[in-house]
Formats: C-alpha cells, structure tokens, sequence
C-alpha cells in the first residue's frame, strides 16, 4: 500500500517535471513557429539557436518583485493563479500517455476534463474581478461568459464520441477507436472534430478567440495587474491548458497513442506526435487570422457551434442505431 | 465662380460686414467684420453657387501691435464640388475677446475653435464644449499671443503642490529612498543644482 | 433610428445597468502613441468617447514664429514622423507660395517622387498597426519588411532614415544617384506582388471582414461636416483629393486615379488605401519615367542659412561674424525682405489634408504659422464615430482613421 502511495507520488513527480519542460519549450516553439511564419528568426541569442530562452525566461519571471495592486482584494487575488495552473495540471492526471499509462485512469475521464477546464475559467474571472482594475475586470467578465459559453460546445462534440466508444474513460476511447474502421473518430465524426477544435481554441484564450487578454483593448485582459511569478503561473496554466486540449483532442478524435505502427521502447510517440501536431495548430490559427469581436464570439458559439454539435449528437445516434449496428 | 464675384456676392448680402479684401498669391482674404460671421459663413455654406462645404482651417493671429484691432480669426473655405476657396479675417478685438462659433454648420469646427481658445484665448460663443485641448487645463496664459513671452523665468506648475502631496503618501514604499528628502532638499534639487545629491 | 442609436437606447433604458468609465490610454498599446480617451461604458457599449490629446504638445508652431523659413523645417519632420518628406514638400510647397518662388521641373519630380515613397511607408506602417490592432500580427511583420527597403532608400538619398528633410524651399536638397534609381526601380517591380500578400491574408478573411464591414460607417455628408480628409474621407465615397483638385508640384503631369468607397466604413477605408500603394506606384513609375534634366533649385531659392555650398572661403580667416550670420541677422530684422500677406497651402500627405496657414509681415521669419494637421481634426472626430460602438470597434476606428499623435499635438 504504502510503495503504491510512493510509486503513485513518484509517477507524479516524472510527469510534472516532464510536462512543465514540456510546456517550457513549447514556448519556444511557438515563437519558432510564428518566428519564420512571419519571415523572421525568433529567439536566437540565449544559447544555440535560442535554445535555452524558455530558461532564461523562466529564470527571469521567477526572480521579478512581486507587485501587487494596493486595492486588490488579496487573497483572491494571490489564489486565482494558483486555481488557474491548477486546475490546468489536475486534467492532466487522468490523460492516457501510453496505454496503461495514466496517473489515474478514471472511469469519468472526460467529464473531470471538462469539469477541470471550467474551474480554469473559474481562475480568470477571480483574478479580473480581484485585481480592482478596470481592464482586468472586462477581460475577466469576457472570460466568464466565453468560456462558459464554449464549455457546452465542447462537451457537446465530444458527446458524439462518447456514444461511439461508450465510455467515457480515455484509455476505453482509444482502445474502442483503433478497433472502429478508420482507426481515428476524427473521420466519422468530423464535424465533431471541427467544433471541438474551434471551442478548444476559445478554452485556452487562444487567437481569434482570445478576447479575455485581447492586448489591443484591454491591454492585458485579467492578467494586466499581474507581474512576474504570479504572471508566470497564468502563463504556464494557460501552456498546460493548451497540452491538455491537445491530448484530449489526440485521444477523442485521432487515435491517441495508436500510430501505423508500433515503436518499440518508445509509445509515446504517437502520442507526442498528435499532440504537438495540434499544438503547431494552435500556432499556426494565431500567425494566421485576426481576433473576433467579443459578441460575434458569442454568436459563433451559441448560433452556430452548439446548433452543429448537437446536429453532430443526433446524426451519430442515428448512424448508431441503424447503420453500425 | 470667380472669387471676386463670390465676395461682390457676399458684400451685396451683406452690406456693410465687408472691410476689405486682399489678393495675395491667387488667394482670396475677405476682412470681416465679426457680428454676422455665423451668418456669413451659413450664407457661403448653403448658396447654391457657392457651396463651401468644407471647413479646411480655422485659427487664430495675433496681431499684436501692428493693426488697431488685435485678433483675427481666419476661416479658410472651400468648395468640394465647385473647387473654389475663400479664406473669411474676421477681426476680433482684445477688449471683447469673442466670436460666434460655427460648429453648427461644420461639426469639425469644433477642435479647431477649441485649439483656438486654448492657444489664442478666443471665446467661441455657443461652442458645446469649449475646453482647453493641446494644455493642460490648469495652465495659465495663451501661448500664441504674441505678449506670451518666448524666453524667462520658469514659473512652478501649480498641480506641483498636488503631486508631491501624492509622493508623500506613497513615502512608505520609499522608493529609491527619496522619501527622506525634507522640503529644503527638494526644492534645492529642482532649483537647478544640477546633479544634487544628498549628502 | 441608426443601429448605434438603438444599442445606446437600449442599454439606457435598463434600469440594472451601470455605466463605468475607462480612461484608455496614454499609455495604451493600441492608441498609436500618447492619445487617451475618456470612455463611458455600459457593459462593452461605449455611451461616449471623449479623446484627450496634447500629450505630444511641443509647440511647433509658437517655435517657429522665432526661426528663420529654412530653420522650421526640421520641425516639421517631427509632425507626422512616418511620411516626413510629404510633410517638408507641404511646408516648401507653402513658403514658396508666400515667396513668390516656383521650384524647377527636375526637383518637383523628385519630390513627387519620394512623396509617393513616403505615402507607401506610411501606408504600410498603417496596414500593420491596423492589422495587429484587430489581431493579425503576421500582416504587421510583413509590412515592416518593406517599409526597411524604403527607409534603406532614403538613408541612401539623404543620410536620414525618419527625418530626411530632404526638400529644401525652392527645390530639393541633393540630386538622385544611379543606385537609388535601381533600388527604386526593383522595388516598385517587386512592391505589387508583395501587396497581395497581404491581401491574401486578410482582404478576403472572414473574421477581417466582420470585423471591418459595417463598423465605424461616415457617411459623405457628416464626413465633410467632420473635416475628414484623405482615405477617410475618400471612403465615405467623397472625391476629394488635393492631388487632383488643387494639383501641385508634378502631380498635373501624370496620370493616376482616386479610389473612392462606396458605405464609408471601416473595409472601405482600407480597401481605399490599399489602392493608393497601387496608385502611388504608378505615380513613381511614371516620375522615374519622366525625370527631366535640369537644376534641382531654384535660382531664387533663399539660402537663410541653409546654402547648398557654404561659402567656405570667405569663412576661412575672416575674423568678423561670418556672412552667413550677418545674413540671417539682416533677414531676420529686415522688414522689407519678403512681401507681406497670408497664405493657405494643403497637401495631400498620407493622412489626409496638411495644411500650412501663414501670415508674413515682410521679415524673414513667419509671422504666425498654422499647422491644419489631419490627425487632429480625424481623433476629434472620433467621439463622433465611436459613439454606440463596442469597445472593440474603437480600436478598429482608430486604425482606420489612421492618425499619427506626433501631428496632432504638435
């Protein structure tokens, strides 16, 4: 009992460092990606190529002063971060790298994923409304209504999942998916695939749909009060939030760990491989388009995403009901 | 339309407003007096021949010393449609600084009266909003009045008093230990002792 | 009832709503340099939007009641810092004017010729900033790769990358080189085929179009009330350009069109000036074409201090004030030296209408000097515009009115 307590701690401890490496260099990416989209280097001076920017980023967040606003209510104000990275890392747990390897392999999956991306939206609107600034506060109240918004957008495509793998534990999706004829759900659920990569776009405040931080018109959006450390914790929740929807993304709709072949003494491979792929989507959406207005946000949400996934949901019954079966 | 049929146009609905008028570069200025200026610049705006739509310039001069009646405030028309220009002197005496303003007819008049008000000192009566623009609204003084001296004595900011009031409240983050500045020290730093630190 | 009507009547009549202010700005990222505005929200609905500038005042024009003509004109580099050349030819174009001098064939090609250059710098630095404020950052960097091969030529032109001053009254102050040609040359051949790569990423993108269409709409008729000039008011569908209305310098002699939009919005705006780069290459094509032979100043021109060769040999081992003092001093207090009166010249810069109002009483410095700076009239028309809008569409007006806070305050 007691190993198993320190084996599970020590599996935590392995896939937090990893992930926050992970999560440190996909900063770098990003700015290599957007870098030559964009006919320039990115980083280029701190070691080869840039290499060691993420480092020296992080090395100089950790170190800034703490400032915080005198009128902030302060200990909303120093838990919102906190909630936001948190809950960001928590989805992790129950993410399937491998098959069998999963900190916890829970038959709710993909309800604690989406229960967990709220409490992240959650963070944001804490962290407007405590920082007693007026900027701060219409970022956070965009980023309520946003997020709750695309909250049932993405829980709706994914439903289309659910019903075709019957289950709504991740290593069960991705076992019943290799199995489906196509070896990914992205196929016969691509208008499913479609809403959760545009919902998965306004989950993590990502170009065209980061309103909530928006820099054009809000200078910052909920995190213009915030500087160093604190500012850090955002900006890695809202990295981990990212890696999250890639995984989740990758294991609902392209076959997670499952690849053509089989890599010997490296599964998770494929895995990598999907996700970063959705990642450089990520990148690739914010080099490209400009941002949306914040009511046509919405009404991209709710007059068009719902109405197409719930089409999804009843166009998937009926192909359970009388084609597949 | 030629210009001078456009002023013989404006004296015969105006008899009387017209001072004088002067061709210089191809350029007409119409010398008016400024009692009827809303009117005359309602009857260049609407008439049909005329149609000055377009308000390119409005501004203050000062004349100083130089002519009996201090101010002019110039309005340079012009004709989108018929590609004509006129430029209106309105003279403003000193004693009663005031004229009619003409956002009525332009909207755009607006900031252009205000600049002259905050530069010039010109009241534009029935202006909605008639504030300091380019200034502070605390300064004192017109600047592009000619008696404005260019050149003297540097006069203390009078929201000075305020921002050092708000230092002091701030003393207890002791930024750069400033705060323990007295007054004396303070004042001896901005008289110019170029360099002053305290010992 | 307008569309911004309703949404202030309605938001007005809840009895639960309650407005907030915002000061935006100074230091704000998307308000192009130091303007604040001063907005009443209700929600995201703007109930009114009062710009607050001054920030920027230097006091350009009370500075150069006190210098000589020549002298002033580095000061007006520093008005609209991003087409400093389009603002030197309107202030020689105006004191020539007052002087009575007409500058030679040769140089006004030259300056028709950099100031299309400057108006594709400006534009471009104006496509960017517009993009990134509505988000589409690559469209920034792409512009900026081309604005540096312009800037590149000027420095080769006249040593100045910013604030060349390059024309002088009179004429322009150094002739062009072989190499400038070439660069200039392979620019304009590469310059259209760069242009729809912007095009490619946003005119036809629908967020951009949801963003831009219908947003922040002038009609012609309030847009002439404003004063608006230049692309704004040419896309309320208002044909008014002082290149073809009042034409100066070698504008008569070639041959270009005026893009006019249709609903005066913010698309329309951008699509006028996206068709100004295409103009104005035409125009320096047909100015490289044309490029007469011949002096690039004026024999008249006056050298205050300024000459285009000081006269160093009198300079040498004379032990007096040196002749070109003694000729300032003598202009300066020579009451007699130019003709008196007052003129009003405008030209067409990137923004709209610069305008040059003077008063000359005879001495060799202005007697009073008016700047009708188009940034200024265009931020005062902004309350106007912005009202009922979204916050965000503020940022899109602003963009789209292109103002530069340098000219505004000046």
């Amino acid at each position: 009992m007691v190993i198993e307590i320190l084996l599970t701690i020590l599996l935590i401890v392995v896939v937090f460092s990893v992930i926050m490496l992970h999560v440190a260099y996909a900063t770098y990416f990003e700015r290599k990606v957007i870098g030559h989209m964009q006919v320039r280097m990115g980083p280029m001076r701190v070691g080869p190529h840039g290499l060691l920017q993420p480092i020296a980023d992080g090395i100089k967040l950790f170190f800034k002063e703490d400032v915080f606003p005198e009128t902030a209510d302060k200990p909303t104000f120093y838990a919102a971060p906190i909630i936001c990275l948190v809950a960001a890392l928590t989805s992790i747990a129950v993410i399937p790298f491998w098959e069998g390897m999963a900190i916890s392999d829970i038959n709710i999956g993909l309800l604690f994923i989406l229960a967990m991306s709220s409490l992240a939206g959650w963070g944001v609107v804490l962290a407007g409304w405590a920082s007693n600034s007026k900027y701060a506060f219409l970022g956070g109240l965009r980023a309520s209504a946003q997020i709750i918004s695309y909250e049932i957008a993405m829980g709706l495509s994914i439903v289309g999942v659910m019903m075709m793998a019957g289950s709504l534990n991740m290593s069960e999706i991705v076992k019943a998916q290799a199995q489906s004829p196509f070896g990914i759900y992205a196929i016969p659920q691509v208008l499913g695939f479609f809403v959760f990569l545009v919902a998965m776009l306004a989950e993590t405040n990502r170009t065209p749909f980061d309103m909530p931080e928006c820099e054009s018109e809000l200078v910052a959006g909920y995190c213009t009060e915030y500087a160093g450390f604190r500012f850090a914790l955002f900006f890695l929740g809202e990295y981990v939030g990212m890696i999250v929807m890639a995984s989740v993304g990758t294991i609902c709709f392209l076959g997670g760990w499952t690849g053509p072949f089989e890599v010997p003494f490296f599964p998770i491979i494929w895995f990598m491989l999907k996700v970063y792929f959705l990642i450089f989507f990520f990148y690739w959406v914010r080099a490209t388009l400009p941002r949306y207005r914040y009511d046509q946000i919405m009404a991209l949400g709710w007059k068009v995403l719902i109405p197409l996934a719930l089409g999804n949901v009843i166009l998937t019954g009926i192909m359970k009901t009388f084609v597949w079966h | 339309m030629e210009l001078l049929e456009i002023v013989e146009k404006l004296r015969e609905a105006f008899p009387g407003e017209i001072l004088e008028w002067i061709e210089h570069r191809g350029q007409m200025g119409v010398i008016v007096r400024r009692d009827r200026i809303l009117e005359m610049c309602r009857f260049l705006h609407d008439d049909s021949e005329i149609q000055m739509n377009h308000l390119m310039d409005l501004c203050g001069v000062d004349y100083g010393d130089r002519k009996d009646v201090r101010f002019e405030v110039v309005y340079n028309l012009y004709s989108i449609p018929l590609r004509h220009m006129i430029r209106l002197r309105a003279q403003v005496p000193e004693d009663d600084c005031r004229i009619d303003s003409v956002t009525s007819l332009w909207t755009g008049a607006d900031w252009h009266e205000r600049e002259t008000y905050d530069l010039m000192g010109i009241v534009f009566e029935g202006h909605p909003d008639l504030r300091r623009v380019l200034l502070p609204e605390t300064w004192e003084g017109h600047p592009l009045r000619k008696d404005y001296p260019v050149q003297g004595p540097e006069k203390e900011w009078s929201g000075y008093e305020e921002v050092k009031a708000v230092a002091r409240r701030l003393k207890k983050y002791d930024f750069y230990g400033a705060a323990e500045w007295t007054d004396e020290e303070e004042s001896r730093a901005r008289a110019g002792e170029a360099g002053y630190v305290k010992e | 009832m307008s569309r911004n009507e309703e949404r202030i009547a309605d938001v007005s009549g809840d009895a639960l709503s309650e407005v907030f202010e915002v000061q935006m700005g100074p230091q704000h990222p998307a308000t192009h340099g130091v303007l604040k505005l001063n907005l009443v929200l209700d929600g995201e609905t703007v109930l009114s939007c009062k710009p607050d500038v001054g920030y920027l005042h230097r006091g350009i024009e009370k500075l150069s009641e006190n210098l000589t003509y020549s002298q002033s004109m580095p000061l007006t580099d520093r008005l609209d810092y991003m087409s400093a050349i389009a603002n030197n030819t309107g202030y020689c174009l105006a004191v020539e004017t007052l002087l009575g001098i007409e500058a030679p064939l040769r140089a006004k090609y030259l300056r028709t010729m950099i100031c299309e250059m400057s108006r594709i710098a400006s534009h471009l630095l104006w496509i960017a900033t517009h993009a990134l404020d509505i988000g589409a950052m690559t469209v920034f960097l792409y512009a900026f790769r081309e604005r540096e091969l312009i800037l590149e030529m000027f420095e080769e032109l006249c040593g100045a990358r910013l604030t060349p001053s390059y024309p002088r009254i009179g004429g322009v102050r150094q002739d062009v080189t072989r190499e400038f040609m070439d660069r200039l040359e392979k620019f304009i051949a590469e310059f259209p085929s760069r242009l729809e790569e912007y095009e490619t990423l946003i005119d036809t993108n629908r967020i951009w179009l949801k963003r831009t269409k219908g947003i922040g709409i002038i009609p012609a008729e309030q847009a002439i009330g404003l004063g608006l000039t230049g692309a704004s008011l040419r896309g309320s569908g208002v044909d008014y350009d002082i290149r073809k209305h009042r034409p100066y310098d070698a504008y008569p002699y070639v041959d270009f069109e005026v893009p006019i939009g249709i609903s005066g919005d913010v698309y329309d705006r951008y699509r006028c000036r996206m068709e100004e780069f295409r103009q104005s290459v035409r125009i320096i094509r047909q100015c490289m074409e044309q490029l007469p032979p011949g002096p690039i100043i004026a024999d008249d021109a006056p050298d205050l201090v300024m000459e285009l060769k000081p006269p160093r040999k009198v300079m040498a081992g004379s032990t007096g004030p040196s002749p070109l003092k003694t000729a300032l001093i003598r202009l300066v207090e020579d009451r007699q030296a130019y003709m008196e009166g007052d003129v009003y010249v405008s030209t067409e810069v990137p923004k709209g209408e610069l305008g040059f109002y003077f008063v000359s009483d005879g001495r060799g410095m202005p007697y009073r000097m008016h700047i009708r700076s188009p940034s200024y009239i265009h931020i005062g028309a902004l309350g106007v515009i912005c009202e009922g809008e979204l916050v965000a569409d503020i940022i899109a007006n602003i963009g789209s009115l292109d103002v530069v806070l340098g000219e505004c305050d000046r």
